[in-house]
């Protein structure tokens, strides 16, 4: 039964992949981006309790802090044209 | 009789959770927006991972493994809403529209259609 969880992560992950390839803006490729993050850890879950060694939870739990940060630097860069931007013009021009 | 009834549990939330994050994948390429394409994928964030999550928990009964699921999902349940949010921020920040009803070249729109309720002009 987890190889039945396992292969629809699979498949799942192949698909965001194609949006990601599709995509015609830059936030479909990062919404698929995180999409394809999360299904990762899923996977990694799945795969530990498949294989019986569960100890890949802890990279799971890395991947998953990792996937936000990059998901924000990246929509923040995308945004403000740099990381090292206050945000303070946003009240500006809200 | 526990142990079955704990499995067989655990075997319903995993198979849910893989159909509910197949589902979400499939609403990731077949909708029509960016707008749209974050509602599929908040599906997986949310309840395939919650879903799947529970059975593990169930197969893996109290233990560390458990422990560390629990902080996993806790993980994805505040960090998901905050990317999803800052996606759509960003992306009506750079002028990507909304689809609304009215751009939708449907030939034969239905009298009672309620597109003045999804109109960009509020009239």
């Amino acid at each position: 039964m987890f190889s039945v969880a396992a292969i629809a992560v699979l498949v799942a992950l192949g698909l965001a992949l194609a949006r990601a390839l599709l995509g015609p803006t830059v936030f479909d490729r990062v919404l698929a981006a995180n999409a394809v993050g999360t299904l990762a850890i899923l996977l990694l879950a799945v795969f530990g309790f498949l294989t019986g060694r569960p100890e890949f939870l802890d990279i799971g739990i890395t991947y998953a802090l990792l996937n936000l940060i990059g998901t924000l630097a990246v929509l923040k860069f995308w945004r403000y044209g740099d990381l090292s931007g206050s945000g303070d013009e946003d009240e500006a021009d809200a | 009789m526990l142990d079955v009834l704990v499995d067989g549990l655990s075997w319903l939330a995993l198979v849910a959770g893989s159909f509910v994050v197949v589902v979400g994948a499939l609403g990731l390429v077949r909708m029509p927006d960016v707008f749209t394409r974050m509602h599929a994928g908040g599906m997986i964030d949310t309840l395939g991972a919650a879903l799947i999550f529970l059975g593990l928990i169930l197969q893996a009964g109290l233990s560390l493994v458990a422990l560390k699921l629990v902080v996993l999902f806790a993980l994805f349940f505040i960090t998901s809403p905050v990317a999803t949010h800052a996606l759509a921020r960003a992306a009506l920040y750079a002028g990507v529209e909304p689809k609304l009803a009215e751009d939708r070249d449907i030939e034969h729109v239905p009298a009672d259609y309620p597109v003045g309720l999804f109109s960009r002009d509020k009239s």
